[in-house]
């Protein structure tokens, strides 16, 4: 086998060898890891992370970045708050369409104004933030519990959190399209290569534009869960999402200069992620650390960017690759 | 209605009159392209002439200023390439415009996915895939990404991706550049089942042998405009040569090469040797001597070793056998940086992708590798930085508006010799060249060969790679033909001549190879 290859195939596969490693650790160093409980509020909880992470992975591949995707879905989820008295669909509508909103005005920077996207999200990012306050009157807004709307965020499916259930058919379908639609092709070949795609007749801006619209619904979707799950529109919520999001895609193995990526590997990346916090609780749980919120903070922090820089090492080594 | 049978085939495109301008400058100035229905159009001129750009105005990737394009006899107004292809116009750029990173099927077949329950459906494309490149005689993994293969290949890809596009017309600039003679016999007969289906070609390429292989009629440019069209077998290749230089047919009479005559009794000792040099597949075992002086020449096909040696040389790669010295030490680089400091300079064939950053100006492409050196205290000493540009744009005969004109500005020649450039304000000892006027014209080729001897004159050792049998034979003081990664022939430059060094390359083998292996 040769290098280029060996190096791809660590870059694809290497999170879920990580990701069975540390669920084998978590499994024999803490009774209650694999608790019923535990696993179900673990994919409760990070649903929200992994839907904005989706959109995160396709914007990346496209050789973008959405900084926004946090104050979306801050801003989703007072919209849906607002909303919730009217039940779950206006629910749903509300926060789903404040992050198509976003979405749309990131799209329109970047392809029309021909903002470098770092601009334009961080731009939409501040915007998001003053309109998520403005919404709430810089405050929290509770959710209707008659409506039925929490259980978009609380509910069970059998047995199974519906906003995991939510993801995985988000997944699905975000797998569907990166590999078997046209769209999901020309997302890998823009970030491949933008000109080049632009010269083979690609529509590289109806692309783009497609990505960043999904990015933000996404996003807003993931406000909605979170509105639903504790009870409330959150407008300071979402700090440090768009880092979370960018990290577990690229622990996914998705190039974070875009062109080459995965759905299911920055699934991966979201778990694996989500559960090395959650061993970092049971730790302090043990009481032989104790890790104030602020210092897991800091962890949290310095562990995505020794994974952002791994990434860019093997970058690296497969680009010299090729 | 009736026409007479032998009479023209009616008018596919018709462009006229075209203006493009690029900040004010203009690249095209009344440029005219007319193209018959199943009629392949040779488009030649200078680099620089507005080629490549009359072509992008066409598929819309430029807006044209001024000009009528008729195409089918209707007005054709596109504004994107995606419109061009729709309408039946397929284009293979100059610049390989695919995207490395994704598969070979992938490039060949995005734009016109093939859908089963509205979801693409991979074995149908891998098949097509494979399909189009067995036309041009490859059969690769067209599963791996589009990278992982040559430059040759890549190129038979993306023709194998126009071709896939049943067009009207199919334009190709500059395809045969990095293509070896085997390659291009394949796309030639391609090119020749494509009129038989009455499909158009335009066809770019510097190579003017080829033109009169497969063109029907020449459109000729210079400075932007179309000088002059004619058909093919009513023109000679002197005459073409002085259309596109804007000279006398008298002036380019002569040498193929622009070289000039050697000056033996300049070489002196040997500086540089390599015995047994070995590293993987591509290099298997190649022994050279090169001295001060002296250009030693590369010479064989595509794949035959020339580049990685060169690679070996530079501390690009490492080799797994093999001794080399410079300058009667012993040297083993482990980078790049090594060489350099031994006083190497290297030349890529690859201009754009490891050469030029197209984005930065003259000045500070020229400079780049010497930035320690005239920077005190890490900030830059501009004076310096001037002077040393300026030299080397009066010396080098650099066209260029001035220091700070952005090098993607540039003609390729230029942009050659911006490369040259940086490696020459080094100092170097050893300069290695590889294809150092590939895809430059014929005027600025003659400038590069000028220069590359004035330099060995000066007693600079050259290693120079072409795969142009003219250049190596009448450029080269000594000729070491490489077959299959064995340096199989040392000839002498008076030994020398197109057919040893023919016979060598196809079928060379050396007492020494067969002594080791
Ligand atoms: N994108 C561009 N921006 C500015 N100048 C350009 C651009 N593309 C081409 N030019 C200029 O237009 C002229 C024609 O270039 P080109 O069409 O590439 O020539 P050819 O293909 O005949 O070698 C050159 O002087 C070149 O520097
Ligand atoms: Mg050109």
């Amino acid at each position: 086998m040769n290098r280029a290859r060996l190096v791809r195939i660590i870059g694809t596969y290497g999170v879920l060898i990580a990701l069975a490693a540390l669920i084998l650790f978590g499994f024999l160093r803490y009774d209650r890891f694999l608790s019923f409980y535990n696993v179900m509020s673990l994919l409760r909880y990070n649903s929200m992370f992994a839907l904005v992470a989706l959109g995160m992975c396709f914007v990346i591949m496209t050789g973008g970045i959405d900084l926004s995707v946090g104050s979306v879905a801050a801003l989703g989820s007072v919209a849906s708050a607002l909303a919730s008295p009217y039940g779950i669909v206006p629910g749903l509508a509300a926060g789903i369409g404040a992050g198509l909103a976003a979405g749309l005005i990131n799209a329109t920077l970047v392809t029309r104004a021909n903002l470098m996207p770092f601009i334009a999200t961080l731009a939409t990012m501040q915007a998001a933030s003053g309109s998520a306050l403005l919404l709430a009157g810089n405050q929290t807004v509770s959710v209707s519990y008659e409506s039925g709307f929490t259980a978009i965020g609380q509910g069970n499916f059998w047995t199974f959190p519906i906003p995991a259930a939510i993801a995985v058919v988000a997944y699905l379908i975000g797998s569907l399209v990166l590999n078997y639609t046209g769209t999901g092709r020309a997302v890998l070949a823009i970030g491949g290569g933008e000109d080049a795609s632009r010269l083979m007749g690609l529509r590289t801006d109806r692309v783009k534009f497609l990505v960043y619209v999904a990015s933000g619904g996404l996003a807003g979707l993931a406000g909605v869960i979170l509105a639903s799950q504790f009870g409330a529109g959150q407008p300071i919520e979402g700090v440090g999402w768009e880092l979370f999001a960018i990290a577990a895609v690229v622990v996914g193995g998705t190039l974070l200069t875009g062109g080459s990526g995965s759905v299911v590997t920055t699934l991966a990346g979201v778990l694996l992620l989500g559960i090395l916090f959650n061993v970092l609780n049971f730790e302090n749980g043990m009481g032989w650390i104790s890790l104030s919120a602020y210092w897991q903070s800091v962890i949290r922090g310095l562990f995505l960017l020794v994974v952002v820089l791994l990434q860019a090492r093997l970058t690296r080594r497969r680009l010299n690759a090729l | 209605m009736t026409r007479p049978p032998d009479g023209p085939s009616p008018l596919l495109l018709d462009m006229r009159d075209i203006q493009k301008r690029f900040a004010g400058i203009p690249a095209l100035a009344d440029a005219s392209l007319c193209v018959r229905s199943g009629e392949v159009h040779a488009l030649i001129g200078q680099n620089g002439a507005g080629k490549s750009t009359l072509i992008k105005v066409l598929t819309g990737y430029h807006r044209k200023d001024a000009g009528q394009v008729l195409f089918e006899g209707e007005p054709f107004e596109v504004h994107s390439p995606h419109q061009a292809q729709v309408n039946g116009i397929s284009t293979i750029y100059q610049e390989i415009n695919l995207v490395p990173l994704r598969s070979v099927t992938e490039n060949i077949c995005l734009g016109r996915e093939q859908r089963r329950y509205g979801l693409l459906d991979w074995n149908a494309m891998h098949a097509e895939a494979e399909r189009l490149l067995s036309r041009f005689a490859i059969g690769i993994d067209v599963r791996r990404p589009l990278g992982e293969f040559n430059t040759a290949t890549q190129q038979m890809v993306a023709i194998a991706r126009a071709i896939g596009f049943s067009a009207r017309l199919v334009i190709m600039d500059e395809p045969t550049s990095s293509l070896d003679e085997r390659e291009v016999g394949v796309l030639f007969s391609v090119i020749h089942q494509l009129k038989a289906e009455g499909v158009s070609v335009i066809f770019v390429s510097h190579k003017l042998d080829e033109l009169y292989e497969v063109c029907d009629q020449v459109t000729i440019m210079r400075d932007g405009r179309t000088v002059r069209t004619a058909a093919m077998k009513e023109i000679g290749k002197l005459e073409l040569v002085a259309a596109m230089l804007g000279r006398d047919v008298a002036a380019v009479e002569g040498h193929a090469t622009a070289f000039g005559e050697r000056d033996r009794s300049r070489i002196a000792d040997v500086m540089f040797s390599a015995r047994g040099l070995g590293a993987g597949q591509a290099v298997r075992n190649v022994s050279f001597d090169l001295r001060r002086g002296e250009i030693a020449g590369f010479a064989g096909l595509l794949g035959a070793g020339r580049t990685e040696t060169a690679r070996l040389v530079f501390g690009a790669d490492r080799p797994s056998s093999g001794q080399m010295t410079m300058e009667g030490a012993a040297y083993h680089p482990d980078r790049p940086a090594d060489a350099i400091a031994a006083g190497m300079g290297f030349c890529t064939e690859d201009r754009k992708g490891e050469g030029i950053v197209p984005e930065m100006t003259v000045a500070e492409n020229l400079t780049l590798a010497l930035l320690p050196k005239i920077s005190r205290n890490g900030v830059l000493d501009d004076s310096r930085q001037r002077e040393i540009v300026e030299r080397f744009i009066r010396e080098l005969g650099i066209k260029c508006s001035g220091p700070n004109q952005k090098v993607r500005e540039l003609s390729g020649g230029n942009q050659q010799k911006v490369l040259l450039a940086r490696w020459l304000a080094m100092n170097p000892k050893l300069l290695i060249l590889d294809e150092p006027t590939r895809g430059i014209d014929v005027g600025a080729k003659g400038e590069i060969q000028r220069l590359i001897r004035r330099l060995a004159d000066q007693g600079l050792g050259v290693l120079m790679i072409s795969s142009e049998l003219e250049e190596v034979i009448e450029g080269a003081d000594r000729i070491f033909v490489l077959r299959d990664g064995v340096s199989v022939t040392e000839l002498e430059a008076e030994a020398a001549n197109e057919e040893k060094v023919l016979t060598a390359m196809a079928h060379g083998t050396s007492a020494s190879s067969g002594a080791t292996t």
